[in-house]
């Protein structure tokens, strides 16, 4: 259990294995929500310049274990959390995230690591508003993903398990792994289901859908240039932006 | 330590044998003297034929870098830095300390994670929280405690290497000069310790008596714990 949102902002994740067509989603996700005049904020997983450095040496040589993997990545969602999503909640920003606690809470298991030690690693965070978990069966996410590029990564292929001398095996065998753990999640967290087998068009309308469902009713902070509905209804503002006053 | 004991669920990915060696950890304040006796117990041991590792905080190739880094732009929020340290204690914990132990060697550790949670929770850190992020963390054969009355500390430093920014917590602004932001500091840091001491069972020593009596009284609870173990004493040339 994560503790409640009780900021005046929204929280929108996504989540899912490689290949499952997530960050795609959440990228129309945001121009939409861009275009719609709402303050919005994207954050990606393993993204904070604070661990960079120290994320790329232990990749490089090899250094780290499930356990400091765990703890580097949540010092990075940490970093994060304290610095730019907290306190745009806290303005009232729609706050888009490319993977959440859900991540760690799959792979990191997965590698090993002791399921109620990382919940709490994480338990400073808030449950998102809305939660969807892009749901692709093994095969097609694999195929997705070593069809998109040349080569797996080392940690990416979950290697550093030692589950296969093969990079392709060791990744479908990892991420199997994590598979079950987001699908034992979906109770837990009440994670939303999207098939993710659907056209991306179809995927999107869902999305659209179930976010306007949420933000009905809801203002949030305003962007300065684009005055808010309400100011214009009673002639506060001109349609050009501009105070009448 | 044949049977390793953790403050939590431990490396469950890891399959330990037994663990040959002593785990000794010397805990206490910034110029408390823990590094000069860290080097005394080194060669007494050494002497005595006990394989000696030592270690000490913030000496993790993993994050050593981007800790200097971050502290130099103060730009470490508490619970990122928390975390921070939490994973170089893990990585030293796992790539340094716990081969040292396999080996049979005794691994005097100068610092370990209570010093790391002392300082978290004096910023703010829920306890409970910390507590269990440490839940991977190998319980020590002995942790031994350097007491030292906060004025005792700040006319060592001050007749030594002088005060510093971080061991004075300016980070939190108790105060606006560094010697009344390091009283009000090192004494937050002394009462989360003197509540460590219960609940992790602390050998708390006096640290405010001369260098030799403070390691007199070190040595005569290590050789306590080392009774059953037989190093090579008796061999002059």
């Amino acid at each position: 259990m994560l503790r409640k949102n009780t900021t005046p902002g929204k929280l929108i994740i996504v989540e899912g294995i490689d290949g499952s067509g997530k960050s795609t989603q959440i990228d129309l996700l945001y121009k939409w929500l861009q275009a719609q005049g709402r303050s919005v904020y994207f954050s990606e997983w393993n993204s904070s310049q604070l661990v960079k450095s120290t994320t790329k040496r232990a990749k490089k040589n090899k250094t780290f274990t499930p356990t400091t993997f765990s703890l580097l990545q949540a010092t990075d969602f940490a970093d994060r959390w304290e610095n730019r999503i907290l306190p745009l909640l806290k303005a009232g920003v729609i706050v888009l995230a490319d993977r959440y606690t859900f991540t760690a809470f799959g792979r990191d298991v997965a590698r090993g690591v002791d399921r109620v030690w990382v919940r709490n690693l994480y338990s400073f965070a808030m449950q998102p508003d809305i939660a969807l978990f892009f749901r692709v069966p093994l095969d097609v996410a694999v195929k997705r993903i070593t069809s998109a590029r040349a080569s797996l990564k080392y940690y990416e292929a979950g290697m550093d398990l030692k589950l296969s001398e093969s990079r392709i095996e060791s990744f479908h065998l990892f991420q199997e792994r994590i598979l079950n753990e987001y699908d034992q999640m979906v109770d837990e967290f009440g994670l939303t289901v999207i098939d993710g087998t659907l056209t991306v068009q179809a995927q999107q309308r869902l999305m659209r859908e179930i976010v306007r469902k949420e933000l009905e009713g809801w203002e949030g902070l305003p962007i300065p240039d684009a005055p808010p509905k309400t100011l214009l209804k009673y002639g506060i503002y001109d349609e050009k932006g501009g105070a009448n006053v | 330590m044949s049977n390793p004991e953790f403050y939590g669920a431990g490396f469950p990915y890891r399959e330990f044998a037994d663990l040959p060696g002593k785990l000794i950890v010397l805990e206490g304040s910034d110029g408390v003297g823990r590094s000069t006796q860290t080097q005394l117990l080194r060669r007494w041991l050494e002497d005595e034929g006990f394989a000696v590792s030592d270690t000490g905080l913030r000496r993790s190739g993993l994050t050593q870098k981007g800790l200097d880094e971050a502290k130099n732009g103060h730009t470490l929020s508490r619970i990122t830095m928390s975390l921070f340290y939490a994973t170089d204690f893990a990585d030293r914990l796992e790539n340094q300390i716990i081969p040292a132990l396999e080996a049979g060697f005794i691994v005097l550790s100068d610092r370990y994670f209570y010093s790391i949670m002392a300082r978290d929770i004096v910023r703010g850190v829920d306890p409970k929280w910390a507590h269990k992020v440490y839940g991977f963390a190998l319980k020590p054969d002995l942790i031994l405690y350097l007491k030292a009355d906060v004025t005792d500390l700040v006319s060592r430093l001050i007749h030594g290497r002088g005060l510093n920014y971080w061991e004075a917590g300016m980070d939190i602004h108790l105060a606006d000069n560094l010697f009344d932001s390091f009283i009000n500091y090192q004494s937050k840091i002394s009462m989360q310790f003197s509540q460590f001491a219960k609940e992790y069972d602390f050998v708390t020593i006096d640290a405010g008596r001369p260098i030799s009596e403070v390691f007199s009284d070190l040595q005569s609870h290590i050789r306590h714990l080392l009774e059953d173990q037989h190093p090579i004493i008796d061999i002059d040339l």
